[in-house]
């Protein structure tokens, strides 16, 4: 039960730094999710609020107190690895008790506990079994019971569920969801997997090169990226980035592509008049495209004409890559579209869903 | 994948060398001793005289006792000092520190060593006269222990030599083993509240178990068997039969005394010594050794 705050945290190894001035404030309770792309510093970021990486500059603080130079023992917290890193020549039991009895507690406590940590995961029968004869849920969920088992104020997650198969993952997402429901501990959970991001987080930071590059709720971030990273890593498929021109036409501002031109809509037009005749990145995500023959005509939806390429039906919905002059979108079309490979299409965009962004900056233009 | 050969005589043909040199270096050796440990050979070996197991019953002499204690009390010494001392420097040299590459070169090169020539190194530098330790050693304490003429003293000294000799290779062993241990075990039982010490009892020795088992086996195989040619540079088994070691009192008896047959037996009785050693050692591992 603590706030965790990053104030300005830099990190350095030797002249090459890998997280940049991190600020960020982890609420008491909250699910944080740290989300980037391999390299982005978000493990790094994780390590040092473990404890297990110094802090070059900028100081961490768990509750009212630093930590900088806290030993991670010293820290109460409880760290979730990648890859479990359970004691192989220790039983279930003692993989959960040994943090305990490190921390000398009464044995009755340290059985109690365990078997109530067992029981959450549903691992009772498993407590006199080594590692080596589990599967990997079971690890997984070893390793979150040894976690649990301290009752930490700060539960550190590393990618816990990229080991696992999808079906697996899927399951364990649902499981941990509901495991932070029942803790009510603040959660900071590092993953490169953006839906396991958006369906666990509280809040969501992403990051990209060392730096945060937005903070926010799921649906905010997806919602109202802030720059043209977050747009395109947010979101699956990912959203369509095309260069165009803010023109005006008979007073109405469109987006002009070369090969197409769509009109922006009559209540977004004061934001981006400032822009006029400036070279812009036009955004859309994918399922704001669908196939014309299957949405009614509403103010802001505009017609694109396209040449279908590739055709991916994934059930619930057909995923179209397409040409449009020299550019190429992709789109989340109704699964029963008649699209097919080579042939004309006619798509609708739902334009009160576009983003703009800065063609040198990539910031959003507001 | 199982490869067919084109003859079936072919891959017997292939390992009949390694099959040749076993048979004829080692299996026609053993057998011919356990035949001569029956006889009394004359010193010419043109003359076998059978005498049943009088070689057997001729070592419960004190001279025997006397090789055997030397013997264990050496090999015990080398293999705890030994494993001890490199389990220690391995785990300094597993550090990440500016120049390791240098300290573990240092660590291994005592191993690539004759025992002829760490022989003759450790008896310069123990000199009792001429010895750049005896000369500290006097320094410092007045007094200057010869290990020419002192036995216990002569033990130690041996022991030092052999245990530095074998540096080298428990600590390439020790080292390969801390570096299969995943770093983030050793993380997760800092995180779990366990310090250097800690960590080390409760993770990092119960995974080198196996390595651990490995040298202890190979220590004890060396403190036996192959510290013949130290002590044969730096003492001959001296002072007084001080460190006269079992495998010494055979060549001795063997090739200086010429008592073949006597030898002979000596060498069944070590072989069998040996043997049950390792056999009780492995054992008595199943109870603290963990296979990952």
């Amino acid at each position: 039960m603590a706030e965790v705050r990053l104030s300005n945290i830099t990190k350095r190894f030797g002249s090459n730094a890998v997280v940049k001035q991190v600020d960020l404030t982890v609420k008491d309770k909250e699910f944080l999710v740290l989300v980037g792309p391999s390299g982005c510093g978000k493990t790094t970021t994780l390590r040092m609020v473990a404890g297990l990486e110094e802090v070059t500059e900028g100081e961490i603080y768990i509750g009212e107190r630093k930590v900088n130079d806290v030993p991670p023992k010293d820290r109460d917290i409880a760290m979730v690895f990648q890859n479990y890193a359970l004691y192989p020549h220790m039983n279930v039991y003692k993989n959960m008790a040994f943090g305990l009895q490190l921390r000398n507690f009464p044995k009755s406590e340290i059985d109690r506990r365990v078997k109530e940590g067992a029981k959450i995961l549903g691992i009772q029968e498993l407590l006199s079994r080594k590692p080596r004869e589990l599967s990997g849920g079971q690890r997984q969920r070893v390793a979150m019971g040894r976690a649990i088992v301290r009752k930490p104020h700060v539960f550190l997650f590393d990618e816990p569920l990229s080991n696992l198969d999808a079906k697996l993952r899927v399951q364990m997402r649902g499981e941990l969801a509901r495991l932070h429901e029942r803790l009510e501990t603040t959660i900071i959970y590092v993953t490169h997997d953006q839906v396991e991001a958006m369906t666990l987080a509280d809040r969501i930071v992403v990051m990209d090169d060392g730096f945060v590059m937005q903070v926010g709720t799921p649906l905010n971030v997806y919602e109202n990226p802030k720059n043209e990273f977050v747009a395109g890593f947010i979101g699956s498929p990912s959203m369509n980035f095309l260069e165009t021109n803010v023109v005006e036409d008979n007073k109405r501002l469109y987006v002009d592509g070369g090969s197409f031109r769509l009109a922006i809509p009559e209540k977004l037009s004061k934001r981006y008049r400032p822009r006029l005749d400036d070279k812009v990145i036009f955004g859309i995500r994918p399922e704001h495209i669908n196939d014309r023959s299957f949405v009614t005509d509403v103010p802001g939806r505009e017609k694109l004409e396209a040449i279908v390429d590739v055709v991916e039906p994934v059930g619930s919905e057909v995923i179209l890559i397409v040409t449009v002059g020299d550019h190429h979108l992709t789109a989340k079309v109704d699964p029963h579209t008649k699209a097919s490979v080579h042939k004309p299409i006619d798509l609708s965009v739902d334009m009160n869903n576009l983003h703009l962004f800065d063609k040198e900056t990539g910031e959003v233009i507001e | 994948m199982q490869s067919k050969f084109p003859s079936r005589l072919l891959p017997y043909l292939l390992l009949s060398p390694s099959i040749v040199i076993v048979i004829v270096f080692l299996i026609i050796p053993s057998l011919q001793s356990l035949y001569l440990s029956f006889f009394r050979v004359s010193p010419f070996g043109d003359r076998l005289i059978y005498v049943a197991i009088d070689n057997f019953t001729n070592l419960l002499t004190p001279d025997y006792l006397n090789s055997f204690i030397v013997t264990v009390v050496f090999t015990g010494a080398v293999v705890v000092v030994g494993l001890v001392v490199c389990l220690a420097l391995a785990l300094a040299a597993n550090q990440k520190v500016a120049g390791i590459g240098l300290y573990r070169t240092g660590l291994i090169w005592p191993y690539a060593l004759s025992p002829a020539v760490a022989g003759t190194i450790w008896a310069l530098v123990f000199d009792p006269s001429t010895g750049a330790f005896s000369y500290f050693i006097s320094l410092a304490s007045g007094a200057m222990p010869n290990w020419r003429t002192n036995g216990p003293f002569a033990v130690v000294v041996i022991t030092l030599a052999a245990t530095w000799k074998m540096v080298g290779y428990n600590v390439i062993f020790f080292l390969a083993g801390l570096q299969t241990i995943p770093r983030e075990l050793i993380e997760a039982a800092e995180i779990d509240g366990a310090g250097p010490l800690k960590r080390f009892w409760n993770i990092t020795f119960p995974l080198l178990s196996p390595m651990t088992l490995f040298l202890l086996i190979m220590n004890t195989l060396y403190g036996f068997f192959q510290v013949f040619g130290l002590i044969d540079v730096m003492t001959e088994g001296g002072p007084a039969r001080a460190t006269e070691v079992l495998v010494y009192k055979l060549y001795y008896d063997g090739f200086i005394s010429l008592k073949t047959g006597y030898a002979s037996a000596q060498s069944i009785v070590l072989f069998a010594f040996v043997a049950g050693l390792t056999l009780l050692q492995f054992r008595f591992a199943k109870r603290w050794v963990f296979y990952q």
